[in-house]
């Protein structure tokens, strides 16, 4: 047994995080323009994560789970998952939003306190993707909540989900950059509907839970 | 093998090679004859409008029955067999078919909250856009509360649980009658996550609908995507080629080693041991690149199809694969020990959380769950389908039932996983990988061997070969029973310990 430690501790040295992803700048700039001066104060570079499954395969969770571990090390970026709505900054969601977790989706976006994001997660979140048409899902968080940034794939990649995050970190830089690094950066724009849903200037659609009720 | 059971099914018109029609008055005599023949296990129960369909398993064998539900109602199977519960429940909420006499008759799926209610009652109807309006669910409104079992006692209280949990979990209602700190009491309360995946499947082609069976349980996609692939394919007579065959061996194996290490290390994190929660993590997420790079994608998600497998492995993914299998070979045995020497995770793992043999072997529950509680069945070893006919499959097992116990039987089948894939890959000839599912009828049965267990699947096709008829079971249906008993006597504190120890699927159940 004490032989082993040794062993097993060379393994450790090596730096088992990888290094940290680039945040997509159009994506900032786009998520800059959501954010108000004041809500950008109040949050400052960090963020505290409320996360609902509103009815995913769990394929998502398995990423975002992974996001904890050593290589992904999510909380060095000052991002946690935090247990309740309450402390929350940002509510991510995963899955298409089965009628069933519609309810617990209102709960919580309510709970949270102003200013808050809503990030939707996976492919299935924006519209409800493969499920959409279902009776028993409300075709996509988008339905039920107004969302901010949508981080597509199925599931997304951790590098994925740690770019888009990290977007919504950038986002709350005051003021934005006036020169983004030169960055190539096509891996948000990847999926069925790409990167942030641009503002609304008739203000945002607002929950569309209220309109249908 | 036969009993009286097993020979009332025989005794019924015979449909295919497996399926027998029973009339009613045989139907309502199966509960007394289940009784006096234990060994014929309850592998699932389902419907199609106005048929129910039960499936067992004999041995090596498998046999379905299956009765018309005339006036909306059948005999119920619950009071013989346990697990027959959330089919029934879930049967009435889907179906609209009562089970007469059933042992629990509360909703299970159904939360009052979908566009339609028995959605698939109708035949042919279910997939179709329901567009319904959203019932108005103001925060703060009335909903339709739930009952929960009752428990009593001095000082019993209730302690709720979800839907929306503490951590990145799926959503789920645990509700919790508590006396002081001992757990008097445990009920999950699912259905949360339903998305109507049969309704979303009825009338496409198998290949279609792969993409939905790939989505039944993402943590399972491999082994619930090959259950599905293997109905299809029994289905319409069709034998996928061998390199396509040893390919989806590779993949269930690797699913089964990432999801073994992902468990463990979660249970280590659970009882504050963190040190092998980081570097189990560090050695899974290993096994997913190695994964990505082999095959595309991390879970190995619409790899496996109807058919065959949608891609072949990348030249370079066997030398990827087994690099990373040997990283996690060479630490394992270390590891291991590490975790079976500490005792500050030994207090919190032995004699926590035991699933009884009994209870195990009434409900007939699969993998690590039945092997921990002395129920020795690997489908790859007893009901041998290819690529593992002809192999050794040496199938792990113990009596204790507690959580060590589950965790110690998935640390040996994670070792030997590890060489299954080597043995897999070993074998592979150049050859094709897909071939094209003939377009028309039949009814097939898929059963493999998951990462949680035997995962089931009954499909029937029409003759145009679309899917007429459809249940996919994952192998959590009855794993979420036993969890429930396991807890009973347990403080409250070691509640994560015992449910990730069996770490049941929700949306595999909820469907
Ligand atoms: S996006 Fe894909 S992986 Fe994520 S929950 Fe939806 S179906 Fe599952």
């Amino acid at each position: 047994m004490a032989m082993l430690w040794p062993r097993m501790l060379r393994g450790l040295r090596r730096p088992l995080t990888d290094p940290a992803p680039a945040a997509p700048e159009a994506t900032v700039a786009a998520l800059s323009e959501r954010l108000e001066q004041a809500a950008r104060r109040r949050l400052g570079r960090s963020l505290a994560i409320r996360h609902v499954d509103s009815g995913s395969c769990n394929g998502c969770e398995l990423e975002l789970n992974a996001l904890h571990g050593a290589v992904y090390d999510l909380e060095r970026f000052g991002l946690r998952f935090v247990a309740s709505p309450r402390h929350a900054d940002v509510l991510l969601a995963t899955g298409p939003a089965s009628r069933n977790m519609v309810e617990a989706l209102l709960r919580t976006h309510a709970a949270m306190p102003e200013p808050k994001w809503v990030v939707a997660v996976g492919d299935c979140a924006l519209g409800g993707g493969l499920f959409a048409g279902s009776y028993a899902v409300a075709d996509g968080v988008d339905a039920v909540l107004p969302v901010d940034l949508v981080i597509p794939g199925c599931p997304p990649s951790p590098t994925l989900l740690l770019e888009g995050l990290l977007a919504l970190l950038g986002a709350q830089r005051e003021p934005p950059p006036a020169a983004p690094p030169p960055r190539a950066e096509p891996r948000l724009e990847e999926g069925p509907e790409e990167g942030p849903e641009p503002p609304d200037e008739a203000g945002a659609p607002g929950p569309r839970m209220e309109r249908d009720a | 093998m036969t009993g009286p059971a097993s020979d009332l099914i025989r005794a019924g018109q015979r449909l295919t090679p497996w399926r027998w029609w029973l009339d009613p008055a045989s139907w309502a005599a199966l509960p007394a004859a289940l009784r006096q023949e234990p060994a014929l296990e309850l592998l699932a129960l389902w419907a199609e409008a106005r048929t129910v369909h039960a499936a067992f398993r004999l041995g090596p064998e498998l046999l379905l029955a299956s009765v018309a539900a005339a006036d909306g109602a059948y005999p119920a199977l619950s009071p013989a067999r346990p697990g027959a519960i959330l089919f029934e429940r879930a049967i009435a909420d889907l179906w609209g078919l009562r089970a007469e006499g059933a042992v629990d008759a509360r909703p299970w799926l159904d939360h009052g909250a979908w566009a339609a209610a028995r959605p698939l009652a109708v035949q042919g109807q279910g997939g179709g856009a329901a567009a319904a309006p959203l019932p108005a669910l103001p925060v703060g409104g009335e909903r339709p509360q739930p009952v929960f079992l009752p428990a009593e006692g001095e000082g019993v209280h209730q302690v709720p649980v979800g839907p929306v949990h503490a951590g990145v979990i799926e959503s789920g209602h645990f509700r919790f009658h508590v006396q002081g700190e001992a757990v008097v009491r445990l009920e999950a309360r699912l259905g949360y996550k339903h998305r109507g995946l049969i309704g979303l499947m009825l009338g496409r082609t198998p290949r279609a609908a792969a993409r939905y069976a790939a989505r039944i349980s993402g943590d399972s996609t491999v082994a619930l995507a090959w259950a599905f692939a293997a109905a299809a394919e029994a289905a319409t007579s069709l034998v996928p080629p061998p390199r396509a065959l040893l390919l989806r061996g590779v993949m269930a194996e690797l699913e089964r080693i990432a999801n073994h290490l992902n468990d463990w290390a979660a249970l280590c994190g659970d009882a504050a041991f963190l040190w092998p929660q980081a570097r189990l993590g560090a050695l899974r997420e290993g096994v997913l690149r190695a994964c990505d790079a082999a095959f595309g994608h991390r879970l190995m998600m619409d790899r496996l199809v109807p058919g065959g497998v949608s891609i072949d492995i990348a030249p370079s993914g066997p030398d990827r694969l087994l690099a990373a299998l040997a990283v996690v070979g060479a630490e394992l045995p270390a590891l291991r020990r590490i975790c079976e020497e500490h005792a500050s995770l030994q207090d919190r793992l032995a004699g926590t959380g035991v699933a009884r043999p009994e209870l195990v072997a009434a409900y007939a529950a699969g993998g690590f769950v039945g092997r921990a509680s002395g129920r020795d069945f690997d489908v790859r070893r007893d009901l041998p389908y290819a690529p593992y006919a002809g192999l050794e499959i040496a199938v792990a097992g113990a009596a204790a039932g507690d959580v060590e116990a589950r965790l110690a039987v998935r640390i040996e089948e994670l070792a030997r996983s590890l060489e299954l894939v080597g043995t897999l890959l070993a074998r592979l000839e150049p050859g094709e990988t897909l071939l094209p599912l003939p377009g028309k009828g039949g009814e097939g049965i898929g059963l493999v061997e998951g990462f949680r267990g035997e995962v089931f699947c009954w499909m029937a096709l029409d003759e145009a070969g679309l899917i007429r008829g459809l249940f996919p079971r994952d192998p959590s249906w009855l794993h979420w029973p036993l969890l429930e008993a396991a807890m009973e006597g347990n403080i409250l504190a070691d509640f994560p310990l015992c449910n990730k120890s069996f770490n049941a699927s929700y949306s595999g159940v909820d469907l």
